[in-house]
């Protein structure tokens, strides 16, 4: 599954010699092998680690391979932490944060491009500067601000709220998707609109359909965000019951054997390297097309 | 352009009324549209932005809120944490730099030459980037482990000295280091690996003609065709680290040992969540971001330079 060669930094005739040949070889067991250790290796022992018994987890030096099982390690982590629990949470805030990134940013991003109203470039401006404050500075006053929401007055800590509407203001998504539907052509619009169809009409059966790609890596990122976030479901998610996996493991791993753990982290990696391998295409290509404005 | 119809009445382009509802009636639908987004960037960006300068020159005390002018700067700068955390977080800054700048740069040079296990090598670079933080977090600190961490193990069967990693201040800091970087060069590294992929072959064959050797070329050829990446990179990668707070968080409590790994965004978490200082907490972020302003503003004009 290699790409076609295009010349690089050494060339082919230069790798065609003997000498280069040895070379290129040597070089190239050795970055795999490396890799394989460096990026690999922590896995490999995160799972195993999860089957070795209490005492062979602390043992010194450490073993390569657990000496006896203990599959139910997993079982004892799943139960003890109640991962369940915590992997629905962790679920339920990602998939809900999907969806109402994927309404309210597709449709404003549409409105930008194609339906352009009044101090619609302003409202662009001021949302693309929001990506220059760094996040840490907001911290505070969010969490103000979603404990007592202004006029509203309603206190959203502890609700699923609290997590799913600030992934919505998400200047990044909306300029992403904006740049793609600009890409449209007025043309086809127009026809539409010739035709009757209304603007929601025209978003469905032109735009959506067209922008396939873009909305897959939109959809990617704002699960994998909501999944790796720490920080913002700590303070706003204080009941256990609401916890995410982040959280739930940090704060009941206090008094659990070791082996338990392991298991448990090695469970909480499982969906996201999961997933990873199965979107890895499309997550390296939204990464290299978008990922350096981000 | 084709009149755009919206159904109905409105449809029938006469007077000039007609023109001037239609008009309403679009940008009624347009910011129908925007509605749910606006509402959102309102109360969660916006507003906490403009609450951020403001909490600044304010104390809350026994739910009495007083203007205070800058007493919240002056006590944090009376405070040897305040300076201890910026000492911290430029040596992070620069670790971090020095690291996961230069190695995912390496890194992704060598992919590019490497003909086999593209993909394979690819994913693995990726893999700790999407595993949940605390995963990768509680994984190093069993590494580091001065007992029985693999780490010290690996150091003793070589018999090198052993090394108390995160419990010890001249240490700590770096093991959070080196803990981040193998979380977060993948992103790095792949970014580079797709600009080097649009250098022009050419490019490298004219200087081989000249008589360039393998590091004149990179020095005349790879290096200066990814300039404006690498300097992009680089300012993204100083506003990123510089608000670093998961990984000594998670490895040592925040502080470490004698406060060696203390960030300035653990300070503004312990003023606001310990210390129920709101004020003196966003007077912290403020500073933050006027010193971050600089290279957000650098940001901004070199990608312009990208487009």
């Amino acid at each position: 599954m290699d790409e076609p060669l295009t010349r690089t930094l050494i060339s082919q005739t230069q790798l065609d010699r003997p000498r280069g040949r040895l070379l290129y070889r040597t070089v190239l067991v050795l970055t795999v092998a490396g890799f394989t250790v460096v990026f690999l290796g922590p896995l490999y022992w995160l799972v195993t680690g999860g089957l070795k018994s209490t005492a062979e987890v602390i043992q010194n030096p450490p073993t390569l391979f657990p000496a006896e099982l203990h599959p139910d390690t997993y079982a004892t982590a799943w139960r003890q932490l109640g991962m369940g629990r915590l992997l629905f949470n962790t679920l339920y805030y990602a998939f809900g944060a999907l969806a109402l990134q994927l309404l309210f940013d597709v449709a404003a991003a549409y409105a930008l491009s194609k339906l352009r109203p009044v101090l619609g470039n302003l409202i662009l401006g001021m949302m693309l500067a929001t990506l220059m404050i760094p996040a840490a500075v907001l911290i505070v006053p969010q969490y103000l601000t979603v404990l007592d929401l202004p006029l509203l007055h309603v206190n959203l800590v502890n609700t699923p709220w609290a997590i799913w509407l600030p992934t919505v203001a998400n200047a990044f998504n909306i300029f992403l998707l904006k740049r793609f539907f600009d890409s449209i052509p007025e043309d086809l619009m127009a026809a539409a609109a010739i035709d009757g169809a209304s603007p929601f009409r025209a978003l469905c059966s032109i735009v959506l359909p067209m922008s396939r790609p873009i909305l897959g890596v939109v959809s990617i990122f704002a699960v994998v965000n909501v999944w790796k976030d720490f920080l913002w479901p700590m303070l706003v998610q204080p009941d256990p019951a609401n916890q995410t996996l982040n959280i739930g493991i940090k704060s009941l791993s206090m008094g659990v054997p070791q082996n338990v753990i392991i298991a448990a982290l090695a469970i909480a990696s499982v969906p996201t390297v999961v997933f990873f391998l199965i979107f890895q295409r499309n997550i390296m290509s939204g990464l290299t097309s978008g990922g350096l404005k981000g | 352009m084709a009149a755009i119809s919206v159904a109905g009445k409105a449809a029938r382009p006469t007077t000039h009324e007609g023109r001037l509802w239609r008009k309403v009636r679009q940008n009624l639908t347009a910011h129908g549209f925007l509605f749910g987004a606006l509402l959102c960037f309102g109360f969660f960006t916006w507003y906490p932005m403009v609450r951020e300068v403001v909490m600044s020159f304010q104390k809350t005390k026994r739910g009495k809120t007083s203007w205070v002018g800058l007493d919240n700067i002056d006590q944090l700068l009376q405070d040897p944490a305040f300076w201890q955390a910026w000492r911290n977080t430029l040596l992070f800054t620069l670790l971090a730099l020095v690291l996961g700048f230069a190695v995912p740069f390496f890194v992704a040079v060598l992919l590019n030459e490497l003909r086999h296990a593209k993909s394979y090598l690819r994913i693995l670079v990726y893999l700790p980037v999407m595993m949940p933080p605390v995963a990768s977090v509680l994984l190093f600190k069993y590494f580091y482990d001065p007992d029985f961490g693999l780490f010290n193990s690996i150091l003793r069967a070589l018999h090198l000295p052993t090394s108390a990693w995160l419990n010890s201040p001249d240490t700590a800091m770096l093991s959070v280091v080196i803990a981040s970087t193998w979380m977060n060069m993948g992103g790095a590294t792949l970014i580079y690996l797709a600009a080097l992929q649009g250098i022009p072959g050419e490019l490298y064959e004219a200087a081989e003609l000249d008589g360039a050797g393998l590091w004149r070329r990179v020095w005349h050829v790879t290096i200066p065709q990814t300039r404006l990446i690498l300097s992009l990179l680089l300012l993204l990668q100083v506003v990123a680290t510089m608000q670093v707070f998961v990984e000594p968080f998670l490895l040592t409590g925040g502080n470490g040992p004698q406060g060696s790994t203390t960030t300035v965004v653990y300070l503004v978490y312990q003023y606001a969540f310990n210390f129920n200082n709101y004020g003196a907490a966003s007077a912290l972020g403020l500073i933050m971001l006027v010193v971050l302003a600089g290279f957000s503003a650098l940001y901004v004009r070199l990608s312009r330079k990208a487009d």
